[in-house]
């Protein structure tokens, strides 16, 4: 079957498809499960290093090598980092207990996974979108890694190798899936998703998040539906997602395929798709003749888990505020929305204590989160003293410092820790009184009578033009001093008089 | 010193050993020499560990030379069943898949026998994955009863109670998952322990099936079964289900318990185990059991555990299951047997199928089925219901009695290849020791004379979750009543 690819997406809040052929429009629909390693000392059930890029087979040890005899232990860290996790992200924590997941490949020393299936750790929880939108978790339980497998000579992939070798390090490494529901309705949205997901891992502690190393993994449940259609489409499973970008293109190529599909009459198969980056689309992994029966069931090694009150009720007091809740903070503190681009950023930065602190300090809060949007990207801002950003924005305020000259004494003040005024006097920003700039203003208009005249009598597009003429001598004569409004308001007002 | 003068049980012998009276070498000597005369018609042993053991019967003697303390196991010879974990020496579980294996670690269990002094005489026969009742399953050929080496001595640790019956070593230890140390203790006629679930470490013991087995002792008297107990039984880090010694204080105190008698006990004889199904001679024989505990003061009385008749279905559905689970991980990648193919499932395949015998093969297949989708409910599912169901009704039963008293095995051991044909007829031995597993109380078999075939008869006494001491204390007052093991049932 061949894949088309004639209907376009129109972009939006949502991300619809048009149809060319029935004049159809499309949403997709995505549920995002994500696998993330737990940042621990230790593995899951054993006592060796949980430790990225180490040489093969060093951290290892009878118990996640699953030799006869060996049992597995908890990990303390592991359930204080899930729970962690899982309170932020709104869950309940419950009691649990760990099952075999059961299927044979050589990088799964025991040939069974241990996870948790019918009784998780955390469910029911959610995760709010920068955008506003609530996306349901069903749950995030805790499982073990696989070891990792190689293949060797031949055509380098698993049919065709001279030989395969396996890594164990990897085996019995703490990871979390976190289960979302599916209320994704954009392939940005999916990417966003990812971003304030690891934005929680980060302030939990709970994982280093890193896609690209491997310690966040992202599998992404796609399915198309006509628009009020109540009714979820069949979905396929994609994966070998590893980066943001990948998330983002394999979902729209996969929902484009969807329709592609339906709108031909044909059905949807619920599979697992592979993603090829290379040649851009989704390729149909292990067929349903192939399908395995995990036959789970409870792991007798194990005892059921059940954090007590206490425990739980230790770990929401210790949670840092996550980024929902300080953009709510922000967003009040500032009077903005709680969407607003800036708000967003200067959460995403990290630079919201700042913010509000200088807010507090009666800097108005549009200039300051602007100032942190715009100019306070890069090393240092963080230091930046909260009392000197809200005088540099009452400078502003008060008409002493240009928007331009307040960027440029910003980025003085980040890198020397000085005074706003101390930086604006030395660099010569002086207050520019209204009586002076309208000297200066009038001066250029009489040296320039010509432009002056095409100023007054030209249209909008040679007044536009010649306004920028103005402005820029008069820029040019203050040294870009002046106020551009200023300027354009003394223009304003002289041409008026001269009709 | 000749045999004969030395010790025939664990305690005199520890007790001699750490007085400085006897020397572990000595001891180990004439075990050694033992084992040398008869091995070859039993067959008890996979490995013998006679130049080991000598080096650590010398390291016992020059402790007590120096003055030290080697333990309450002092000098005294034991046998390990092939499925606990010896460093740098083979365990094998009887199974060509484990060939070359060599563990890189202990057993907990093998680790506080050595900490208590005992010496380790070798490695002992069972059925493959210790699934089986007679030994026949294993990859290494039977092990033969040694009161008749025509009969089989009962599995699946027929190498650990032929060890301790033929007099290769006063201990063994063995594993017990439905009766794998009840049952051959009978057989042989010796006395054999199934611990509390959770009371003995299962860490370095090969799983069967997890959520069953346990690790036990086999000795000539009831005293040496408690004595090896409490050193091996207590907490472990290592096996999350392992009981905190907090709440096993009691069931550790065994000892000290022998000689409190029965005065007053509530025994209870359990009507289902007792009609059909159950040789005549063996019932006999437990009737006049629960006579000499009545003749000792116990209030003797009848018990009806009706979910008991449902044990072994529900045991051979759980069973299996866990062990599809447990026995997939030889599968030629990292250790043991590996045949080789094409590709990796080609060679797992051919792997475990070389290397799996054919009654591990079946309860393999068993159990994936048990678990498969579409069967999980009406066959797992259910038999874990059927566990529920059996605790609940022997919580009941001991809401009236103290200890049941039951047979151990429904017959006196039996000849090579009687039962081989029949799976089914070699699974109904274990009908009177499965319950006891899947409730994961303690149980233990004891001989009571012989059957009217001049073979040994074992009695079993069951006990609630960490009932031993009160178990023991009935299983010495039988002990002193008992026939004489030749003594045939007229």
């Amino acid at each position: 079957m061949s894949v088309n690819l004639t209907h376009e997406p129109i972009e939006g809040e949502h991300f619809h498809i048009a149809s060319e052929l029935t004049g159809d429009v499309w949403e997709i629909v995505v549920g995002l499960e994500v696998h993330c390693e737990l940042a621990t000392v230790t593995k899951l059930f054993c006592g060796c290093p949980n430790m990225f890029g180490d040489e093969p087979n060093t951290n290892v040890c009878p118990v996640c090598l699953g030799l006869p005899g060996s049992l597995p232990v908890l990990n303390h860290q592991v359930v204080e980092l899930a729970m962690r996790l899982g309170r932020a992200l709104h869950c309940s924590v419950e009691p649990s207990v760990f099952a075999r997941k059961n299927y044979f490949y050589p990088d799964m020393p025991k040939d069974y996974q241990v996870s948790q299936f019918d009784r998780p750790i955390n469910v029911d929880g959610w995760l709010d979108l920068p955008d506003g939108t609530r996306v349901g978790i069903e749950r995030a339980h805790i499982e073990e890694d696989t070891g990792k497998n190689t293949h060797a000579g031949g055509s380098g992939r698993i049919h065709g190798a001279d030989y395969s070798l396996v890594d164990y390090n990897r085996a019995g490494v703490p990871l979390v899936e976190i289960v979302g529901r599916p209320h994704i309705r954009h392939p940005e949205q999916a990417k966003t998703y990812i971003d304030e997901l690891r934005a929680i891992l980060l302030a939990t502690g709970a994982s280093d998040a890193k896609m690209e190393e491997g310690s966040l993994r992202v599998d992404a449940n796609v399915s198309v539906r006509r628009v009020g259609d109540p009714e979820l489409g069949r979905r396929c499973e994609i994966k070998n997602l590893n980066s943001l970008r990948s998330l983002g293109r394999a979902i729209e190529y996969e929902a484009r395929r969807q329709v592609d599909l339906l709108e031909s009459g044909e059905i949807i198969k619920q599979e697992t798709r592979h993603w090829d980056e290379g040649a851009g689309r989704t390729r149909p992994g292990r067929s349903k003749e192939e399908a395995e029966d995990y036959r789970y069931f409870q792991e007798p090694d194990l005892v059921p888990l059940v954090p007590g009150a206490e425990w739980i009720a230790a770990i929401d007091a210790a949670l840092p505020p996550m980024p929902a809740q300080r953009r709510t903070v922000l967003a009040e503190a500032s009077g903005l929305a709680v969407t607003d681009t800036s708000v967003v950023i200067t959460v995403q930065r990290d630079l919201d204590a700042l913010a509000l602190a200088a807010i507090a300090a009666g800097g108005d809060g549009r200039r300051v989160l602007t100032h942190v949007e715009h100019n306070l990207s890069g090393d240092g801002a963080a230091d930046l003293d909260a009392l000197l950003l809200a005088e540099l924005v009452q400078l502003e305020l008060a008409g002493k410092l240009t928007a331009t000259q307040a960027k440029t004494v910003l980025a003085d003040m980040v890198v020397s820790g000085r005074s706003p005024e101390v930086i604006a006097a030395e660099l010569g920003f002086e207050a520019m009184d209204d009586s002076e700039l309208e000297g200066i203003v009038d001066g250029i208009i009489a040296a320039s009578p010509e432009e002056w005249e095409g100023y007054c009598s030209g249209d909008d597009k040679r007044r536009g033009k010649l306004q920028g003429f103005f402005v820029g001598a008069v820029m040019k004569a203050t040294k870009g001093q002046a106020d551009g409004k200023a300027v354009n308001a003394i223009l304003d007002s002289r041409r008026n008089a001269a009709s | 010193m000749s045999n004969s003068e030395i010790p025939t049980t664990a305690i005199e012998i520890s007790r001699a050993v750490r007085a400085g009276e006897l020397s572990a070498r000595t001891v180990i000597d004439a075990h050694l020499e033992t084992i040398d005369s008869r091995e070859g018609e039993i067959n008890a042993f996979n490995i013998v560990l006679a130049d080991e053991a000598r080096a650590a019967a010398d390291a016992v003697d020059r402790l007590v030379a120096e003055g030290g303390d080697p333990g309450v196991l002092a000098g005294v010879p034991l046998a390990v069943k092939d499925n606990l974990c010896t460093r740098g020496i083979p365990t094998t579980c009887s199974s060509r898949i484990l060939e070359g294996w060599r563990p890189p670690y202990d057993a907990t269990v093998v680790q506080r026998v050595a900490a208590a002094g005992a010496i380790s005489v070798g490695k002992t026969n069972l059925d493959e994955f210790a699934m089986g009742s007679s030994t026949e399953n294993s990859a290494f050929g039977p092990t033969r009863n040694p009161r008749d080496v025509s009969r089989v001595p009962g599995g699946s640790s027929g190498g650990s109670a032929a060890a301790v019956a033929a007099g290769f070593a006063p201990l063994s230890l063995g594993s017990d998952t439905g009766g794998s140390i009840r049952q051959p203790a009978a057989l042989c006629g010796v006395v054999g322990v199934k611990p509390t679930y959770g009371l003995v470490s299962r860490f370095g013991l090969i799983a069967f099936a997890s959520s069953l087995d346990q690790v036990g002792p086999f000795s000539t008297t009831v005293a040496d079964s408690a004595l090896l107990l409490e050193a091996i039984a207590g907490h472990d880090p290592l096996d999350s289900t392992s009981i905190n010694d907090s709440e096993t204080g009691a069931a550790r105190s065994l000892l000290s318990v022998l000689d409190d008698g029965v005065a007053g006990l509530r025994v209870g004889l359990v009507t289902e185990l007792m009609g059909e199904g159950i040789a005549g001679d063996v019932a006999a024989r437990v009737r006049q059991a629960a006579d000499a505990l009545a003749a000792a003061g116990a209030e003797v009385g009848e018990v009806s555990i009706p979910a008991l008749s449902y044990g072994l279905s529900a045991y051979y559905l759980i069973a299996p299951a866990e062990a599809s689970s447990n026995l997939a991980r030889y599968d030629g990648v990292r250790y043991g047997m590996r045949v080789d193919a094409d590709t990796t499932a080609e060679m797992n395949t051919a792997t475990r199928t070389a290397g799996f015998g054919a009654e591990v093969k079946r309860r393999i297949m068993l159990g994936t089925y048990a678990l498969s989708a579409g069967y999980y409910d009406a066959y797992y599912g259910k038999a874990l219901k059927v566990r529920t169901l059996i605790c609940r009704d022997f919580d009941a039963a001991y809401q009236n009695f103290d200890v049941l008293l039951t047979p151990t095995s429904p017959t006196t051991a039996f000849r090579f290849g009687e039962k081989t044909a029949d799976p089914l007829s070699m699974y109904l031995n274990d009908i009177c020791t499965i319950p006891t597993n899947l409730a994961g109380h303690p149980a233990m078999s004891l001989p009571f004379g012989a059957g009217t075939d001049g073979m040994p008869v074992g009695v079993q006494l069951l006990a609630p979750a960490l009932g031993e001491a009160t178990m023991f204390r009935a299983a010495a007052v039988l002990e002193a009543a008992a026939p004489a093991l030749t003594e045939a049932l007229r």
